[in-house]
């Protein structure tokens, strides 16, 4: 209908000055409708440019992964120079063979449960009772003793070491997911996983996804809520949740037409080949597959195929091949990390650093060579929480509502009948959220992902400066849009809409031309020590990350210290592959000053707290969605 | 005469970048095209305002000659670039939508109440969809007296956007 010729939306009464009245009322009413959908138009293209950011940041963080990975490998290509400098810290990265000799029986029985526990007891054999008791027992903030943790926990593993590489089902309902990582629940959800799987093993069924990996763990926060809340026996329970995560199936094939798998796939998958390798060997995407000759003292190589050695101090009795080959572990990361894209062709996936994307020619490619009609799988988060692409043969499917932050997006699962169409069902958590005005929700994910913008461009902000300052020839501290949105983009790698988020990010001058240096005037991180040197403090802050990761690795004990000698060892080598432009002995002061107990340790928590950035003007501009 | 034809060349040049900015956020399969649902919300996030009808002409300018569902970027591209020159379809000014209120609170009450919102908004003009009149009314309305205060209610949104 055509909104223009009012004459046309005469209400058909004689009176002219009804006619007047309700024509008024008429433009009035489209005023209202028209401003309206301008507004809440840019409140939904807010929403997905907050959406835009967060994405962006999460998948350069698992870039940056896949960057430790190489400094591992680094690492092990330096072994023998390492080893002779010293030999605690090798045996202390590299020594991690799970202590499987332990037997089950001997471990767990050697964890009581006291009477004063008021948890839910789990009966073994698991039945559905159970289940409830956990569920309900956890709505009331409950933790389940460790002892039946590591119950479940074996018990998980002795089936799951039966079970495949790709579990064949007929027609049900399957849900694919990822397991757990981030917030503060992760243990819970897993127990009710694998207790659910545990009471119902032929129909639930759990595929392996990029997060179920000790060294995600470490950097995504489950390890550390492991530890906090069991602190006696969080050590052991990781350590079977480690040998847990590699028996994972790699996927499910329903009615042998539908593949489901975590991440997606390449031009190279070869089903035929995942289903023989032995899955368990892939331990981490962090620890890809070197091959050392064992009585090779000089430089050591990769190698493209073959077994892969890698020695051990002490352990003479181990078994040589402890790793996948390294084309097996490739073809692992791809089920684990790919990405479907509209592009044709398959592209290393520069986002994640790992895996590829995969067109729509590579997945009928595929499908076709397997017999297969259609792949669902997860790994991305959705504004719906799901999504159709590849022309209805790829479903994308996300469950974790709210992913980001407080309605960032919707989760969904899908139900599967006979006749293969899939149904979706959408939900978001707490009723509370859903209340919300859509401004107030957009306002709180909008200044989450503005927050985390600038405290990635203050991790940045040497380079950023440089950049600019560069363009900036005659050093008026102004720029361009144009020239200060290439060189955000540049520095930062991060593919945003830098012109409609730069009200956000900097100020401007009347003539339109960005001051370039008035994002770094509200925010700056808190030196842990005075006297130590700002581009020392924003370096230790861009790394801290792989820096916490690294020491993690290092603190086998979970103590969360360690010396300053193996601080200092770390920190050369970290220096040396990441070619950071640090002395040592700056290094060495702060970490001395660090050392506050001057014991000779540093608790690396307290280190890696003391990078809190501090945004200035947060109290005057938080907005929680409130009107200010 | 070179110079206003360079000033214009750079101006263009921007609003394509901005274009092309606001279009690959919505470009979810990085083929440049985008669901023809969404093209509303770009052509809107780049400050324009046109009216549903308005709208419905846009996107039959941009469609391929037979339809797809979805918007090339090709054809989006020199279409929104005209708009933006022309400036078409301007926002409308904070006084005349006070003003579009005040006309509908006819007893000049300084308020609507919740059921003469919907009346107007549900069933004049270019109606809302049921979707579009719940998510105004959980934002307007006063839940103490479940009216809408007008004059507030603008006040808050012209903050929210600036």
């Amino acid at each position: 209908m055509s909104t223009h010729d009012l004459e046309d939306m005469g209400c058909g009464t004689s009176s002219s000055t009804k006619d007047r009245k309700s024509e008024k009322a008429l433009k009035a009413a489209l005023v209202i409708q028209n401003w309206y959908r301008g507004y809440s138009a840019r409140l939904k293209a807010r929403q997905r440019y907050a959406l835009t950011i967060f994405q962006s940041i999460e998948y350069a963080d698992e870039q940056g992964q896949l960057q430790l990975s190489n400094f591992f490998s680094f690492m092990l290509e330096n072994y023998t120079q390492i080893h002779e400098k010293d030999p605690e810290l090798v045996a202390r990265l590299f020594g991690r063979t799970l202590q499987d000799s332990k037997d089950r029986q001997e471990y767990v029985s050697f964890v009581d449960v006291p009477d004063s526990y008021n948890g839910p007891r789990l009966q073994f054999p698991l039945t559905f009772t159970d289940i409830d008791l956990l569920v309900e027992a956890f709505k009331q903030q409950q933790i389940l003793h460790a002892h039946y943790v590591l119950e479940v926990l074996f018990e998980t593993k002795r089936v799951l070491k039966q079970m495949p590489n790709f579990t064949q089902v007929k027609t049900s309902p399957t849900k694919e997911i990822t397991i757990c990582d981030r917030g503060k629940h992760s243990m819970e959800i897993l127990m009710i996983l694998f207790v659910s799987f545990l009471v119902y093993p032929n129909d639930l069924h759990l595929n392996r996804g990029n997060h179920e990996d000790f060294m995600m763990n470490l950097r995504y926060g489950f390890t550390k809520e492991i530890l906090h809340k069991y602190k006696l026996h969080g050590k052991k329970i990781l350590q079977i949740l480690e040998d847990v995560y590699t028996w994972l199936p790699i996927g499910t094939i329903i009615d042998n037409e539908i593949l489901v798998i975590h991440g997606g796939i390449s031009e190279s998958t070869d089903l035929n080949l995942l289903h023989r390798i032995e899955r368990h060997k892939m331990k981490s995407v962090l620890m890809p597959p070197i091959s050392i000759d064992e009585d090779q003292d000089t430089d050591l190589k990769k190698t493209k195929t073959g077994a892969n050695v890698v020695p051990r101090e002490g352990k003479t009795n181990e078994s040589p091949s402890e790793q996948l080959p390294k084309h097996e572990w490739e073809q692992v990361i791809d089920i684990l990390w790919s990405d479907p894209r509209g592009k044709r062709g398959c592209y290393p996936n520069t986002s994640r650093g790992g895996g590829c994307y995969f067109g729509p020619d590579i997945t009928s490619k595929i499908l076709n060579k397997f017999q297969l009609k259609m792949l669902i799988r997860s790994h991305e988060c959705k504004p719906e929480g799901y999504e159709i692409c590849h022309d209805g043969k790829v479903v994308t499917v996300f469950s974790a509502s709210n992913y980001y932050e407080e309605g960032s997006n919707r989760g969904a699962y899908i139900k599967l009948c006979c006749d293969m169409t899939p149904r979706f069902f959408q939900y978001q958590v707490t009723r509370a959220t859903c209340l919300r005005p859509l401004y107030q929700r957009v306002n709180t994910m909008e200044s989450s992902a503005i927050r985390i913008l600038k405290e990635r461009m203050l991790s940045r902000k040497t380079d950023l400066i440089r950049a600019f300052q560069l363009q900036d020839r005659s050093k008026s501290g102004k720029l361009s849009m144009g020239q200060w949105a290439f060189s955000m983009e540049n520095t930062l790698g991060l593919n945003l809409p830098w012109r409609s988020l730069s009200p956000h990010l900097v100020t401007t001058d009347k003539n339109g031309n960005i001051n370039y240096m008035s994002t770094f005037q509200d925010i700056h991180i808190q030196k842990p020590v005075k006297e130590a040197q700002s581009t020392l403090i924003e370096t230790l802050y861009r790394y801290r990350s792989d820096l916490q990761i690294i020491f993690n690795v290092i603190d086998s004990d979970h103590s969360g210290l360690i010396s300053m000698e193996e601080f200092r060892a770390m920190w050369k080598l970290f220096n040396s592959h990441y070619s950071i432009h640090i002395e040592d002995f700056q290094v060495d002061e702060l970490a001395e000053r660090m050392d506050l107990n001057k014991d000779g340790s540093i608790d690396f928590n307290e280190f890696l707290k003391a990078f809190y950035v501090v945004h200035k003007l947060e109290k005057l501009n938080k907005s929680d969605g409130q009107s200010p | 005469m070179a110079d206003d034809k360079e000033r214009e060349e750079l101006v263009v040049a921007e609003y394509h970048r901005k274009i092309k900015e606001a279009f690959e956020v919505f470009d979810h399969e990085a083929n440049n095209t985008v669901d023809v649902r969404e093209i509303g919300t770009i052509i809107r996030s780049l400050g324009c305002c046109p009216s549903e009808g308005e709208l419905h002409d846009l996107i039959a300018e941009v469609e391929e000659e037979e339809p797809t569902g979805y918007i090339r970027y090709e054809k989006f591209l020199p279409v929104m670039t005209e708009v933006l020159l022309e400036r078409r379809y301007r926002p409308i000014p904070e006084d005349t939508l006070l003003r579009a209120f005040e006309v509908l609170d006819s007893s000049k009450r300084g308020f609507l109440t919740r059921e003469e919102l919907i009346k107007y908004m549900t069933e004049e003009g270019e109606p809302f969809s049921q979707e579009e009149m719940e998510e105004m009314l959980s934002a307007a309305v006063d839940p103490e007296s479940n009216s809408i205060h007008y004059k507030d209610y603008i006040a808050m949104m012209v903050v929210d956007e600036s």
